[in-house]
Parts: structure tokens; sequence; C-alpha cells
């Protein structure tokens, strides 16, 4: 075979892993939208929220460090010590349970059922108010986020397909933070569904997002299971921010991957937990290797900013459900 | 059937389970129920009757939590019960079904009825996710319940059925089975068999006579048929407009003046 052909397998394999990465982001947005109802605009920004979080008690910055200046004149920024990443992940979780709590205690308590439209609305005001009080908390500057796993090309990969592809070809170039995104996010998939299909919880959890009238009937108090639900997003958005963080830096733009899991979204279907994967991997493999075979090549290239949402476009006229969504049928 | 009535009545009845006192609920200027009391005692069948609109299911709903009346006095047995969360009262050990059906229609029968079990089930979430010792001795003895439920019912055939596909009776077949698999003190069903055709609501009378006389569960319930109502309840409580207009066993239901006015209707001249 000629190495056009393994620079084409390069490009689905480097797909794949951008996909994982699309798939983590959009888990979050199907997992508050199952139990809830609720297209939860704020998934992004918690994210970047969570990323943030962790930079920042890695390197023990302190929180409110500017607005701390500002009041008191003073000039303090760390604390002085680093915390292992082990402690400050675990401190970033329960900074993410107790973002739960408040959501439920402070936004849901009070809109229970009201039209999704105001929830949305109201997940939208939850996105700016985030976005500012993150940067409020540990500033505005990029930050870079070490956690541990190596970046760049991996060497072993390289080394083993070198040979493959005759002289022109030097082996896969696959990132190996990438590879470390992919078993992460496999692993928490597979914890997701034992944990929704197994356990008394996650039978809670099916059953709200099935009927919430029903649910109450058997004793499920809907407000645990919000705190429940919103508390699993929130450690879905820190495994997402920290793994795009570490990618690309901690910064704003980290927020705006929420919008790239909107076409995958609609291509697995809002409700389906396995779908959000397989649309992850789809719109990850067709942006890449729409750019490799057409985009590059015939069209000036960069067409990866605008694929997705075409492909969504597409989507939403032949099947608005997604490939696994629940198919909508209105009894007349 | 007439003869098993006669011996329903003769069975002794119980302290009162709850008791309601001069129950009012409002929806803005209406009244749904107007001064309302009665009660439901331990082991019978109660059920309450009206033509449509009387507030029958307002009332049913009042008892299970999903309203609050703005007047009045709930007794959950003999001690006033205050305003709860319907998800609360569930766990007091009142359980329902829906005139529309309220099951959870992506699951599996097997799994609807397992919801049932949900308040009963006592490890934490930590247990569960290592999913070891306790936690899991308790889903298998949740389970076993559960099964006993399915053979009671008869429906070991949709056991791993998504419900959503099943035809109308069996769905309430299973609404059935998920409120009684939780072992209610008072079970509440609204309209059971609404929408049935003769051989189901049989099949349904039966089921509903041996969960009062096998498990000895107090049923209250409302219900269109009145062949259905007479034939199975120990008691019955008519409305209509919101208002009480009679209380009795059937048979002095059945002779009650203002109820054969409220469902025949009277001249006014």
């Amino acid at each position: 075979m000629s190495a056009d052909v393994y620079y084409g397998i390069e490009v689905v394999l480097n797909g794949l892993m951008t996909g994982v990465m699309y798939a983590l982001v959009a888990l979050g947005f199907v997992l508050i939208f199952k139990a809830s109802g609720v297209f939860n605009y704020a998934q992004g920004v918690m994210a970047l929220f969570a990323a943030q979080t962790l930079v920042g008690l890695q390197t023990g910055q302190i929180p409110f460090s500017h607005l701390i200046n500002a009041m008191f004149g003073l000039e303090v920024h760390h604390f002085g010590w680093t915390l292992p990443t082990v402690v400050a992940i675990a401190l970033s979780l329960c900074m993410m349970i107790l973002f739960a709590i408040l959501v439920e205690k402070l936004v849901l308590k009070h809109l229970v059922n009201q039209e999704p439209i105001i929830l949305f609305m109201a997940t939208i005001g939850l996105a700016y108010f985030l976005e500012g009080f993150g940067q409020l908390m540990w500033g505005s500057e990029i930050k870079r986020l070490d956690i541990g796993i190596p970046q760049g090309g991996n060497l072993w990969i390289e080394n083993a397909t070198a040979g493959l592809g005759g002289d022109d070809f030097y082996g896969f170039y696959i990132d190996t933070l990438d590879l470390y995104a992919a078993g992460i996010a496999i692993l928490m998939v597979a914890a997701l569904v034992l944990f929704s299909q197994y356990t008394r919880t996650g039978r809670a959890l099916r059953a709200v997002a099935d009927d919430h009238q029903a649910a109450l009937s058997v004793g499920i108090s809907l407000r645990t299971i919000w705190v429940i639900v919103w508390s699993i997003a929130g450690f879905v958005a820190l495994v997402a921010g920290a793994m795009w963080g570490a990618k690309s830096g901690v910064q704003f733009s980290l927020s705006l991957i929420a919008l790239k899991a909107l076409p995958v979204l609609m291509l697995g279907g809002f409700t389906s937990i396995p779908g959000a994967v397989v649309g992850g991997l789809i719109i990850g493999v067709g942006e890449k290797l729409f750019e490799f075979l057409i985009g590059a090549p015939f069209l000036g290239g960069a067409t990866e900013n605008w694929f997705a949402y075409m492909l969504a476009l597409v989507f939403l006229v032949f099947r608005p459900q997604g490939l696994f969504g629940e198919k909508i049928i209105e009894r007349v | 059937m007439t003869s098993e009535a006669m011996q329903r009545e003769a069975a002794a009845p119980g302290v009162p389970v709850m008791a309601l006192n001069h129950i009012t609920l409002r929806f803005g200027g209406v009244t749904a129920i107007k001064d309302i009391s009665f009660d439901i005692l331990e082991g019978e069948v109660r059920a309450i009757i009206g033509p449509n609109g009387a507030g029958k299911s307002s009332m049913l709903n009042v008892i299970s939590g999903f309203y609050h009346p703005q007047e009045g006095e709930i007794l959950y047995r003999g001690k006033p019960r205050p305003a709860m969360k319907p998800y609360e009262i569930a766990r007091m050990g009142v359980a329902r079904t829906f005139q529309n059906i309220a099951l959870f229609k992506g699951m599996s029968t097997l799994d609807n009825i397992m919801t049932g079990r949900l308040v009963q089930m006592k490890s934490g979430l930590l247990a569960q996710a290592i999913w070891k010792g306790a936690a899991e001795r308790e889903e298998i003895e949740q389970r076993e319940k559960a099964e006993r439920i399915i053979d009671f019912l008869e429906i070991q055939a949709i056991r791993k059925a998504p419900v959503g596909s099943l035809p109308y009776g069996m769905q309430k077949r299973v609404e059935l089975g998920r409120a009684l698999v939780s072992e209610p003190s008072l079970l509440l069903l609204d309209e059971p068999m609404a929408g049935m055709n003769v051989e189901e609501k049989e099949d349904m009378s039966r089921f509903i006579l041996d969960v009062n006389d096998e498990f000895g569960t107090t049923i209250a319930l409302i219900e269109h048929d009145m062949g259905v109502v007479m034939d199975i309840s120990d008691r019955v409580v008519v409305m209509d407009y919101g208002a009480k207009i009679g209380d009795g066993t059937p048979d002095e239901v059945r002779n009650d003046q203002a109820v054969i006015d409220a469902y025949l209707g009277v001249s006014h001249d």
C-alpha cells in the first residue's frame, strides 16, 4: 500500500481521538438532559471552571486574589505551595459537587414544573455567572495545566509503524495525551452505564428520566436525584476540562468546546450515553477525513470549523431524533 | 359475585388507616373539593365514585400528597399528617397508580416493578458502587419480592419486555405490581379498570380482591363501572360537584335517593 493510504489511516486514528474528546463534553449534556429534560447551556463553562479550579488548587493560587489585592492594597497571588495532582483533582471534584448542591438549592428548586425553555434560560444565566465567577476567583490569564500525562507524539506507536508505508512514511503520529483521554473516556462511559443499570440510585435516575410523576409516586425525591445528576455532570466536566486544558491550555475558549458538543448531540441523540460516544467519534473522524480528502485539496482547507455543523444539519433534516435518540411519537 | 360481596361485608372492619376531616381544595376560584370527611379502615376496599368532574381524582391526589388542601386535616394512623411531598408520603407506605398510567416506559416490566422497591432499600451509595456484600444481598432479596409479585399478577411472560410496547391492560397490571411491591399500608388505585374490556375488567377485579385477601392490603379506589364497584368494595363514598353526597355499604349507597339523583339526573319542577 502506498504512503497515502497510511496517512489516511493516521487521519482516521487522530479523528477517533478527537472524537473521544468531543464525546467527553457531550456526555455531560446527555446526563442532565436525560434526568431533567434540561439542556444545560452551562456545561462548557462548567468544564472551564473545573479546569480553572484544578490549576488554581494545583499551583496554590489564592482564590479571589485580584479582589483581595484591590481591596486591601496587597500583592499576594500564591500560597507558596503546590498540591499533588490527585489531591487537587479530589478537591476540584468536591468543588463541583458543592456547585451541584448550590444549583439545586438556588436555581432548580424554584423552577420545578416550569417549561423546559425557562430552565434552559436559567442555565444560560448560570453559564454567564459561572464564567465571571471563575475569572474572579482564579484570574483570566491563560494557564498551563500539567496533570502528569505525557504529551506529544507517542514514540512507541511511531516506531512500531514506521516501516509500513515505505521510506516516505515515518509512522503514525498519535498524541499520548489523546490515548490517555480515550482510555479514561472508555472507563468513564463503562462506569456510567454500569452505575445506571445495576445500582439502586442508577435505577432511580432512569426512573426520573422516564417519568417525574411516576418517580414521585414510588418515593423518589427529585431534588436528591438532581443533585446527584449535576454532581456527575460536574465530574464529567472536570474530566473534560482537565483533558482539554492539558491539551490546549486553560483559557476562556475552553468553554466554547461546548459548541462542538452540539452537533455531536444532534447525531447521537440527546438522551443516549452510547449515542454521545458514537456521535463524537463520527464527528471527530468525519471532520478530519473530510479535511484530508476534500477540504484541503479542493476547498482551501479549514473545513474542520464548519463540517460538524453541516453534518448535524443534514441529520436534522433526515433523522431529527439522532442515531440513538428516542423516537418522538405524539399520540393524536 | 353477590355471595362473595355479602361474605366481604361480614368481615370485621379495623381501625382507620387514614381519616380525612373537612377537606377543602381550591384551584384559584374553582372549588374542587368541598368540606369532605371520610375514613379508610384497615383491611377494607374503599371506593370513591361519582360522575365526571366530581373531584374523585383530586381527592386521591390529596391523599397521595400531589395536591395540598387549603382546609382540613388528614390523620394517618390516628396522627395528623403535615403537608408532605408525594415522595415522602410514598415512603410512609402510601402507594398509588394513575388514571393515565404513569410507568417508566423505556424500562422493562421487571425494572419497573423493582423501582417500587426503591423505598425499601437501605444500602448506601458507596456500598452500591463497590457492589459487594450487603448491597448485593439486598438486591437479591428485593428481586425475590419483585418476582413474587410478578408471579402473583401472572405477568411472567412479559418480565423483560419494555412496558411502552405492552398492551394497555398489561400496562395497568404492571403499574399495579409496582405499587404493590412496596408493601403499602394503603394502596390507591385511580380508575384501575378505565378503558378495559369486560375480560380485562374481570381479571383486574380478581387481582384487587386477591391483593386485599392475601396481603391484607387496605385499598382505596376510584372507578366508573358501577357493577364492578358494588361487587368489590366494602364501603363507598359518593361525590358530586366536589361535595360528598353519600357514604356507606354498596347496598346503602345504591338505595340512597341523593345518589340516584346525581347519577340519573333529577327534574327541577
